[in-house]
């Protein structure tokens, strides 16, 4: 058996997901020593039903954040507990870790040789073992909810950005996530396309899904959001509901990040 | 009305003329335009046409007139040698059809499990990726044909009764051990390609390590490096003719037998045509299919890329 190190606050009932101390290194470029901190110390909560934005500067590690809670890379210390359980552990098996979240990237991430059908069809057939019949029926459903039920068959070099967007939402979707972790998911979108990805993520927020969102759309952070981190060198500076901290921010940083957002 | 191709807008030329839009009949100056534009490629293809004939008639009279044509044409080219020395290239061209075949599906199938190995990070492979690594820079490095003569001549003399001793399968012996390294390359290439990003979004969904490198990575890998892999096949194809070498009577050692006691080259011309029409329309082909697979066309599609005045 491994030995397990229970202190009171590994369990953190109530929490879907809890971010304790999580501090997360890369190798400085170009330095042969030192290293560039990018998470440093961040404790967070993502209750069931509920809606966590983050905000900050580019580079402040919200993109990070996402992709250690999402197992994509380890972190240095701290704890990811996912319903208590502490799956920044090591010994766990990731894969199933990651196959209770759906991620949906900047870069949408399609996989160009697939369909659009085959994309979303992937995990339910090769990890939650489901039958092509099944996975098939379900990834239609899915489709025609984000509005790409008339584009299953067709490749993702295919179709617009925005609808790229929404099949790499529906992919992440159809698997039934207990959380979802959304990746500056309007960044690479041309303008006009925005609105029909951020329609679709506020649905999916009216109807209860646990959401963990890195964004720069400070009118749809408001829009979702029941709390808004403000990130700042890897800590969370600021946090509050959205009136707090977009619409009367106390400290001084977070003043004047939204102040260049809107210069 | 449809609307002529040379008054479309530039850079939609064969799209058909949508019914888009209110209707549009060209303006004087698009007509203008387009009249310029033909009488412009018809001056082209004038220009063109008048250069080829020249240069084609200056190659022939320089060759015919050159002296020693007459020489050259009776020891190169004699239609009866060619004739009679036919049905033997042929033969032995059926024995490099088959080398080909064997050794460019064990290659490939071998270089794709290198390849993999070298790029795995299963701990349990590690003495095979640090052999394929070693493997893929030796073969790499050495001529193949002296890895022909060591294989043809060496393991023979190892007298291995299990071994056959055929030319044939030695040099396909010797042909694998050298393509298996090329294509390993070739593949560890394509799947260097694949976008980290394309990784992330697999595993993030769940999918094992070996899930993904098998759904997700090795079929894009492989759409890559499709052309570096039809060149390495079509090399192929001619190097089987190596087996020669190893006395194994295949269409260049019927050819050299053919031109045995007599001065005439013609046989060698034989089997050289011989082999090009065999590579030549695969290679064609991979072009073919490499247009119509997107990759190359989405390229010409993009605004710029075309036909720039």
């Amino acid at each position: 058996m491994t030995p397990q190190v229970e202190t009171p606050r590994d369990r953190s009932p109530g929490h879907l997901l809890s971010l304790r101390g999580v501090r997360k290194t890369f190798p400085a470029p170009g330095a042969s020593e030192g290293r560039r901190v990018v998470l440093d110390g961040i404790d967070l909560d993502v209750d069931a039903h509920r809606c966590v934005v983050l905000v900050g500067s580019s580079g402040s590690g919200k993109s990070t954040l996402l992709r250690v809670v999402n197992l994509l890379d380890e972190v240095d210390d701290g704890q990811i507990l996912l319903d208590g359980e502490d799956v920044a552990d090591p010994r766990l098996d990731a894969n199933r870790v990651r196959a209770r979240m759906g991620m949906v990237f900047q870069a949408y991430n399609l996989f160009p040789h697939l369909k659009v059908l085959d994309n979303v069809t992937l995990a339910p057939r090769l990890v939650h073992g489901r039958s092509r019949a099944q996975a098939e029926a379900a990834a239609v459903e899915m489709l025609t909810r984000v509005g790409l039920g008339h584009k299953t068959l067709a490749y993702p070099d295919q179709l617009s950005g925005g609808e790229q967007q929404r099949a790499a939402i529906a992919r992440a979707l159809v698997n039934e996530p207990e959380l979802l972790l959304l990746d500056e998911v309007t960044s690479a979108l041309d303008p006009e396309l925005v609105g029909e990805v951020l329609d679709l993520l506020a649905e999916l927020r009216a109807e209860g899904r646990t959401m963990l969102v890195a964004t720069h759309e400070m009118g749809f952070a408001r829009r979702v959001a029941d709390e808004v981190c403000f990130l700042h060198e890897g800590r969370v500076h600021e946090r509050g509901t959205p009136e707090q901290v977009l619409g009367d921010p106390q400290r001084e940083r977070t003043r004047a990040f939204l102040r260049r957002l809107h210069a | 009305m449809t609307v002529p191709d040379d008054v479309r807008p530039p850079g939609h030329a064969g799209t058909p003329a949508a019914a888009t839009g209110t209707a549009w009949s060209p303006s004087p100056l698009a007509l203008e335009r387009a009249a310029f534009r033909r009488a412009q490629r018809r001056r082209s293809l004038l220009v063109a046409l008048v250069s080829t004939v020249i240069v084609a008639v200056t190659v022939v009279l320089v060759v015919v007139n050159a002296p020693g044509w007459e020489r050259a044409r009776t020891a190169f080219f004699d239609p009866q040698n060619a004739w009679a020395s036919l049905p033997a290239i042929l033969e032995g061209l059926w024995l490099n059809l088959r080398v080909w075949v064997v050794a460019g599906v064990v290659g490939t199938l071998l270089g794709l499990g290198l390849a993999i190995a070298r790029t795995s990070r299963v701990p349990a492979l590690f003495p095979l990726r640090a052999f394929a690594v070693a493997y893929v820079d030796l073969f790499r490095g050495v001529p193949l044909l002296l890895v022909l003569l060591l294989v043809g001549f060496g393991l023979p003399a190892l007298r291995l009764e299990w071994l056959p001793t055929s030319g044939a399968f030695l040099g396909a012996l010797a042909i694998v051990l050298t393509y298996t390294a090329y294509l390993a390359e070739v593949f560890r290439a394509g799947i260097e390609s694949v976008h980290p990003s394309q990784v992330a979004a697999a595993r993030s969904l769940g999918l094992t390590r070996a899930q993904t490198t098998r759904r997700v990575v090795l079929p894009q890998a492989v759409r890559n490096v499709t052309a570096p892999l039809a060149n390495n096949l079509v090399s192929l194809q001619k190097d089987s003719g190596l087996i020669s070498v190893l006395g194994a009577v295949d269409a260049i050692r019927a050819a050299q037998i053919a031109t045995t006691g007599s001065y005439n080259f013609t046989p060698y011309v034989v089997a050289g045509a011989l082999f090009f029409l065999v590579s030549f329309p695969l290679t064609r082909a991979v072009d073919a299919y490499q247009a119509r697979r997107g990759w190359g066309r989405s390229l010409a599609t993009v605004s710029g890329a075309g036909d720039i005045r």
